[in-house]
């Protein structure tokens, strides 16, 4: 009648063996870049902070003007990533703000985008495929015609990319899809083809990585050359004294890598990016699901048990309509 | 579903100031549904793209479907655990989850912004079987179409459908199983969809055990929902106690819960978190609710006759519901950080379309219990 030792027992050890999986759940890896994997690199201590990679990004991907610009604006003034604003331009300042690329007293520009991650979280998340991986490019592109507007995507990104739009009744996510609609006519992400400084590049990641690696080394005041556009494309270069860099590119590690890396004078958790571990989310999120529904092989074990267990139980319910009391155990 | 005990209608007047006023609340939350479908989410809701979720899913769907898991927790320890002498809980606790899971199935009708395209989720080609809302999706319909079969022997008594009816008790015992595997398998994974979230999830909560800690509380809510229900409905409808019952049941809640709490404090001092419980914050605070919440009982219960006391049972189950509604909670909203600058609280309207959903289900049970075998047949007055 009461529960027994021994039931408690048999409860607290399937317990304990659920317990088990979950704490030894033994994650997928994490993904790896395709080797022809497309991204950005942003380089802090080149952007003169003007904005126009904000502007050409609202132009070819036809986004309307943010709602924190008010109803009729003159000007459209985006704050933060919205699904009106794919990109944007922030600043950190301290202090008296004189110098910039300084911690103290300066001030730093951050472009803020989607990063193209190598193991996305939203990829994962998305239930219905509407978040996608390219295989080959590595974009990671959005299709409304599959998306639900779960928002799962909006909170499972380590950092905030994709955004809804709250106030309409037909709603869609925003994101950066790395101007996939534009490679067809040999145009390439907007916000890189018009940075005046190339603080923005783009190109296959193994090269942007280079050239980070290179601008690492640089001694700072050192005479060297920056290219603008996409590297590897036609050469609109200007030679200018290397900075003073954070021995650090941003995205190489973190969560697995990005497609979109970074480099800052400043850094890079002041500048709005925190450190984040190396293992991606998506893959200890994956990891614990496949062990537990891998082939479905331990549902089916447990459904098998349950089964038996329940024919065993319930065969005295069949004639039940004569009233009679006091069933149940045997 | 087939009961050993005689079970009869209430019978009864339907249209009652209590059954008016639900009905008024329902019809509240439909209008502003109305809003919701013609002018966005945002319209009447407070979520933003840094609290994407909120209430609507955080309350209507995570600790909507936990407290509707009184018919699982009943089916696991009448059919799983043999023990028959609750039979009489378990048609009343089912009808319970019938309409629990099925509003907060489709509750996210409501939450979603792109609702149209929901069949995607089923179908190949769009199905995406990483995800965790896919597994929570599939699992959670499934569930509901098993306890609508699980349920369907009172319709077929009421049509008096015998055949059909001796057919489906040959089966029954696999949808039995259904049932007790479905909730296990989704409840948990209603923990598992917070585990992409890395680090937005405030460490108190993050654990890889979420999936673990989910499914204890949903077993722990289906008991104590069945204790608060069952204590409804005997002074709700003028009916004897089933308060010796109910205490044998609440000394197998008793020991569940003290393993959940092993589990609970054990994971968080094996990851050495739980400095994190005494800062001065708002989740520290919150956290502290959560687990004295859970704690009370454990005091409570401690006694075979505190268990015989129905006001006792009563509190307890109340405290469990409310810890169980603190977890998730927490978890999904409380914890949840993506970034600063953002908050959240439910609006009014936001507020109203859960308090309508709640409405409806009381609605539902007491129109469904007044017209259909579902509680034990007594003397009533």
């Amino acid at each position: 009648m009461s529960i027994n030792r021994r039931d408690f027992l048999k409860g607290a050890l399937a317990g304990g063996a659920l317990l088990g999986m979950g704490a030894e759940a033994e994650a997928r890896p994490n993904k790896t870049m395709p080797p022809q994997a497309l991204g950005l690199l942003f380089d802090s201590a080149l952007c003169i902070g003007c904005k126009a990679c904000v502007a050409a990004c609202k132009r070819v991907n036809g986004l309307a003007p943010d709602p924190t610009s008010g109803d009729d604006p003159l000007w459209d003034v985006p704050l933060d990533m919205s699904a009106y604003t794919y990109n944007v331009i922030k600043v950190y300042k301290s202090g008296t703000a004189v110098h910039k690329d300084q911690e103290t007293d300066g001030y730093a520009f951050m472009k803020q985008s989607c990063l193209h991650c190598v193991d996305p979280s939203c990829v994962s998340a998305c239930p219905v495929s509407a978040m996608l991986k390219d295989p080959v490019t590595g974009i990671v592109s959005y299709d409304a015609g599959a998306c639900i507007g779960c928002r799962y995507c909006v909170a499972a990104c380590p950092f905030g990319v994709p955004r809804f739009e709250y106030n309409k009744a037909l709603p869609k996510i925003g994101k950066c899809e790395l101007c996939r609609h534009r490679m067809a006519d040999g145009h390439y992400a907007a916000c890189a083809e018009v940075c005046p400084t190339g603080a923005t590049l783009y190109g296959k990641v193994t090269d942007l990585m280079a050239e980070a690696r290179r601008r690492l080394a640089l001694k700072p005041g050192e005479k060297t050359v920056f290219p603008r556009g996409q590297l590897g494309g036609p050469d609109q270069s200007y030679s200018a004294p290397a900075p003073k860099y954070i021995p650090q590119v941003y995205g190489e590690k973190e969560l697995g890598g990005t497609q979109m890396i970074k480099l800052a004078s400043v850094p890079f958790d002041k500048l709005g990016h925190r450190p984040l571990p190396e293992r991606s989310y998506a893959s200890i999120s994956e990891g614990l699901q496949h062990t537990l529904y891998s082939y479905l092989i331990l549902p089916a074990a447990v459904l098998g048990v349950l089964g038996v267990v329940a024919k065993r139980n319930a065969k005295h319910d069949d004639d039940d309509d004569d009233g009679s009391a006091g069933r149940g155990r045997k | 579903m087939a009961n050993a005990h005689a079970v009869a209608p209430l019978g009864g007047r339907l249209v009652t100031p209590v059954t008016v006023v639900l009905a008024g609340l329902t019809a509240i939350a439909g209008v502003i549904l109305l809003f919701r479908f013609f002018f966005g989410l945002g319209a009447v809701t407070n979520i933003n793209d840094g609290f994407p979720w909120g209430i609507w899913i955080a309350y209507d769907v995570m600790v909507g479907s936990a407290l509707a898991c009184g018919g699982y927790a009943m089916a696991l320890l009448v059919y799983i655990f043999n023990r028959g002498e609750y039979h009489p809980l378990v048609r009343p606790a089912l009808l319970a989850s019938l309409f629990g899971y099925t509003l907060a199935g489709a509750s996210v009708i409501f939450d979603l912004g792109r609702w149209w395209n929901v069949w995607h989720i089923f179908w190949p080609g769009y199905a995406q079987i990483n995800s965790v809302m896919f597994e929570v999706a599939v699992c959670i319909t499934a569930y509901i179409v098993v306890m609508w079969i699980e349920f369907s022997p009172v319709f077929l008594e009421k049509l008096g459908m015998k055949d059909v009816k001796r057919k489906l008790n040959k089966l029954l015992f696999f949808f039995i199983a259904l049932g007790v595997l479905l909730p296990s398998m989704h409840q948990s994974s209603l923990g598992s969809l917070l585990v992409v979230f890395g680090y937005q999830v405030h460490p108190l909560w993050q654990t890889m055990l979420l999936p673990l800690l989910f499914l204890m509380t949903a077993i722990l809510l289906g008991f104590a929902v069945v204790i608060f229900e069952a204590s409804l409905v005997s002074v709700g409808f003028k009916r004897p106690g089933e308060t010796s019952i109910l205490a044998r049941l609440s000394r197998i809640m008793y020991w569940t819960l003290a393993a959940y709490m092993a589990v609970r404090v054990g994971d968080l001092v094996w990851r050495g978190v739980l400095g994190a419980a005494f800062a001065p914050t708002l989740e520290a605070l919150m956290f502290w609710v959560e687990m004295l919440a859970f704690a009370a009982p454990l005091v409570l219960l401690a006694s075979e006759s505190s268990r015989g006391r129905a006001s006792r049972l009563f509190v307890s189950a109340v405290l469990l519901m409310l810890g169980g509604f603190m977890l998730r909670i927490n978890g999904f909203l409380v914890g949840y950080e993506t970034g600063s600058g953002y908050h959240y609280f439910p609006s009014v309207p936001e507020l109203l379309v859960t308090i309508g959903l709640v409405a409806f289900e009381v609605l539902a049970y007491i129109v469904f219990v007044r017209t259909l075998p579902v509680l034990p047949k007594h003397a009533t007055h």
